[in-house]
């Protein structure tokens, strides 16, 4: 009586688990077939990427999974080198400066072709100068040329238009790009993916800078989308955006050392404990940014955590107050009450407990690494006693202050933002403050509330986009209007350190920018808008197999040393 | 019938302009705004002021309502302030993979949710009747990111028998014709690829499949002791047909007319975006999308996508209603 519905269960039961026998048969043959056995050179890496691309022409981009495939693609004249800092040449074998730090003189590699063909020269490079700072329209959105407008600051027909003035290209390898203002960015920025120089031959062909497509909205060139043409190790090979795979392939006529794979795949998985699972599956060779807490285990299951230099900065933001129609708590305007903050956090015992392996405790609001650190500055030792003291003195004892920090998130200089607002919260209470917690969504909601200064303490950082002091102090505390600084720090009014900042990036000779940034920084910390708090190191992870991969503090990993052993 | 059809179909302007006018205060109401979210950590109040300016976002919210509106009627809903594409082609690449994923996890759900509720009814009070009833509770009740894990790493991971996420091997270089793989391999004849599209639907579908299979699991039984109770059913017995017929003709027809109203609903829910699922399994569909969408404070892309999948739902709804005719003479005849 029962019989045929318990047959419709059989049977369904029986075809999946055919569907999954042949299943296992399957992908035992892909994933055999498609990783080389070849040793050193060939084969095909996939990485786990956590986000999409925006496209590939990297004048318009910014962000990190963007800039990541955009640098195995394209060259710029400067790179850092492989696993440092240290600017090192590229497409320029070598540059001078002229005495005023107005007129810079590159001299350009021999014999380098894009990837259609054509040759890089003099000609080349200046179009691209050219080409970035004639950029119109939608093309000057922040959102799209933020590098340029960040390093070179307005456009040709902006009110301002910025420090750059011209380029020359004087013969086949020899370009001389001139400056209206001595700036201490350049030449590190031009290390940045987003100045590398493309094939003006396909930025032509394929409309590049023709980024507005519909009247109020932004949409990427064919160029940007199907055609990137740089110089670098790899070309770009195909973009398949519903499945989120970006595939490039070894360049056969690199000028340098070829790339060791014959192909690399970046796969989009936002999800990171997918990410994982799909490294264990051994379906990806790859990930970046391993949560904190994984390391040990990966490790113990046989991966490599390649841990980079910390390149970054988290501090405890303070608000003066300054910003109308915020009402931050006036006690933070007493140097005193600051200075007691600073000495309440036991900075040892969080890079200690809550920082990964490498981290350190941040004396300066930039790593160590940078041009114009110094050990030479108050650093507000661990001292509950004096903390106290400092706030009876400013009458601030059982003051409340409003904490904020950010949920959903894990920057590289903030890996678990509950647990150290957790921390340093129990340190300030710890000293007589109360804290009122005030945890907000990361993006847009947090950055929207911390840097329109509606907190009184926040949690913020900074991963550094290239070598230079000003990278990281100048985009913090340099003056943003009205002799005041950015409303994130409340728009304190601190003329001394705007002073600083502003006379260091404008000096010519690089010894005596050091030690300008030194004072800065000296002053910085007398002053006192935040509490530098640690420096923290980022990881990549990798399968047993995958070698020649150096982690780069500035996340500028170079794909072309990669090859996957037997 | 037809009449019905186009009444239906005419209810949709009204939902629509409506639904729009919410969704842009809505959107518009958000902390933040799109200048922030594609600014990130660093937006100086100048930058945000010249995006805002850049991109119409400055002007008085009716003014950019009636502009978008305007070119909303000719299907042109702006561009994705991720993608840098018109919203419709990212709509076109992402849809097909929900589809896809809807149409396996409902397959899924009916193909085993119907025999299952039938047969704890049939065998009511049995121990497989209790055991239905208690799996579908804890079917409903476990998130399904939990078990999406679960089932990475008990097929994936450990028996290494199903791909754990995407929608195919990056490594098959597959022909793209419409965006549905499974249908994409089959046109182009390149079954590898087609077989392997299958194999990446299975444990998202399954996944994405629980909460609809539990519900028609509990309400297939409930019809179904409803029907067999019924006086009509038991003049068929009495008079004598066989009891196969009784059930095919009486007892499952009848009692899956609630039944299919609530595949109906599922099938809605589904194709409006299984956000979870589709992020943990790192599926390419419209509710990956959508999840960056809101990230990203995408407007054009949460207005076009919201826009377009609830014509989608009301179309289902409407194929519902007509199945309903099909199922029932008395709704035929109405």
């Amino acid at each position: 009586m029962h019989r045929r519905p318990a047959r419709v269960l059989a049977a369904s039961a029986a075809a999946l688990t055919a569907v999954t026998l042949s299943a296992c048969a399957s992908e035992r043959d892909d994933s055999g077939g498609g990783d080389s056995a070849e040793g050193q050179s060939g084969g095909t890496m996939v990485f786990g990427a956590a986000g999409d691309p925006a496209m590939f022409d990297p004048a318009f981009a910014s962000d990190g999974e963007t800039f990541r495939i955009a640098r195995q693609i394209h060259e710029g004249l400067f790179t850092t080198e492989a696993g440092g800092t240290e600017l090192v040449p590229a497409l320029a074998e070598d540059y001078s400066v002229s005495e005023d730090g107005l007129e810079y003189t590159f001299e350009l590699r021999d014999g380098v072709t894009f990837h259609d063909g054509t040759d890089f020269n003099a000609e080349a490079v200046c179009f691209n100068f050219d080409r970035w700072h004639n950029f119109e329209g939608l093309a000057q959105s922040p959102s799209a040329s933020y590098y340029y407008q960040a390093v070179f600051g307005g456009f040709a027909d902006s009110e301002d238009p910025g420090i750059y003035e011209s380029c020359e290209a004087v013969d086949e390898n020899t370009a001389v790009v001139r400056f209206n203002q001595v700036t201490s960015k350049i030449p590190a920025a031009l290390s940045l993916p987003a100045f590398s120089i493309q094939s003006p031959t396909a930025l032509q062909e394929y409309d590049a800078d023709n980024l507005s497509g519909s009247e109020d909205a932004l949409t990427y060139t064919e160029y940007a989308l199907e055609h990137p043409t740089g110089t670098g190790p790899f070309r770009f090979e195909s973009w398949d955006r519903g499945n989120g795979e970006v595939t490039i392939v070894r360049n056969e006529d690199y000028w340098g050392e070829p790339a060791l794979l014959d192909e690399i795949i970046f796969r989009t998985i936002p999800d990171g404990n997918t990410r994982r699972q799909e490294l264990q599956a051994g379906t990806i060779d790859g990930y970046d940014f391993v949560a904190p807490a994984d390391y040990a285990s990966l490790q113990e299951e046989g991966f490599q955590i390649l841990v980079r230099d910390p390149f970054n900065i988290l501090y405890l933001g303070f608000n003066h107050g300054n910003v109308p129609g915020t009402n931050a708590n006036p006690a933070l305007q007493d140097i005193r009450v600051r200075q007691a903050i600073a000495h309440a956090i036991d900075r040892e015992t969080i890079v200690n407990s809550l920082l990964p392996e490498g981290a350190e405790v941040a004396i300066n609001f930039m790593p160590p690494t940078v041009d114009g650190w110094t050990e030479d500055v108050q650093t507000y030792e661990y001292d509950p006693e004096r903390a106290r003291q400092l706030l009876e003195e400013a009458g601030a004892v059982g003051t409340t202050l409003r904490f904020y920090y950010p949920t959903d998130v894990s920057r590289p200089y903030l890996p678990d933002p509950a647990a150290m607002f957790q921390v340093i919260s129990e340190d300030l209470q710890e000293v007589g403050l109360q804290i009122e917690p005030v945890a907000l969504q990361w993006n847009p909601d947090y950055l929207q509330a911390v840097q329109s200064g509606q907190a009184d303490i926040h949690l913020l950082g900074w991963t550094g986009d290239y070598n230079d002091a000003y990278n990281f102090i100048g985009t913090f505390f340099a003056e943003d209007q009205n002799n005041q600084a950015s409303a994130e720090f409340g728009a304190f009014s601190a003329p001394e350190i705007f002073q600083a900042l502003a006379q260091a990036d404008a000096e010519p000779d690089p010894a005596a920018r050091i030690e300008l940034y030194q004072a800065a920084n000296q002053l910085i910390k007398e002053f006192l808008p935040a509490v530098p708090i640690s420096h923290s190191p980022p990881a990549l992870v990798v399968a047993e197999n995958v070698q020649g991969l150096e982690p780069s503090p500035l996340t500028a990993e170079d794909f072309s040393t990669v090859y996957l052993e037997d | 019938m037809l009449r019905f059809i186009v009444r239906r179909l005419l209810q949709l302007i009204p939902i629509l302009l409506g639904l729009s006018v919410l969704l842009f205060a809505w959107l518009r109401a958000l902390p933040g705004g799109p200048a922030r979210a594609a600014l990130g950590e660093r937006a100086t109040p100048e930058a945000i002021a010249r995006y805002n300016e850049l991109f119409g976002l400055d002007q008085p919210i009716w003014v950019q309502y009636l502009r978008f509106l305007g070119r909303a009627l000719t299907l042109d809903f702006g561009s994705s302030t991720q993608y840098g594409r018109p919203v419709t082609e990212v709509f076109l690449e992402r849809f097909p993979g929900t589809i896809e994923l809807t149409v396996f996890a409902m397959v899924f759900a009916v193909g085993v949710g119907i025999p299952l509720g039938y047969l704890a009814a049939r065998r009511y009070g049995s121990f497989l009747d209790s055991a239905s009833v208690v799996g579908s509770l804890i079917g409903v009740a476990i998130p399904v990111f939990f078990l999406a894990y679960l089932f990475r790493l008990l097929f994936a991971v450990e028996l290494g028998w199903l791909p754990g996420s995407g929608r195919q091997d990056v490594r098959i270089d597959a022909t793209r014709v419409t965006n549905f793989y499974v249908l994409d391999g089959l046109l182009t004849g390149e079954w590898d690829a087609a077989w392997d599209a299958v194999l990446h639907l299975i444990l998202p579908a399954i996944a994405l499949g629980t909460i609809p299979l539990a519900i028609i699991v509990r309400i297939t039984r409930a019809s179904v002791l409803d029907v067999v109770n019924e006086d009509y059913v038991r003049t068929a017995n009495a008079k004598g047909l066989a009891t196969s017929t009784v059930r095919r003709r009486h007892v499952i027809r009848n009692a899956l007319l609630p039944v299919s109203t609530t595949i109906g609903l599922q099938t809605g829910l589904l194709l409006s975006g299984a956000v979870l699922t589709e992020t943990v399994f790192a599926f390419g569909g419209v509710g990956l999308t959508l999840r960056d969408a809101i990230t990203y404070r995408d407007f054009a892309v949460l207005q076009g996508f919201i826009l377009m999948l609830a014509v989608v739902y009301v179309l289902v709804n409407l194929l519902v209603d007509i199945s309903y005719g099909l199922l029932d003479p008395r709704v035929r005849a109405r």
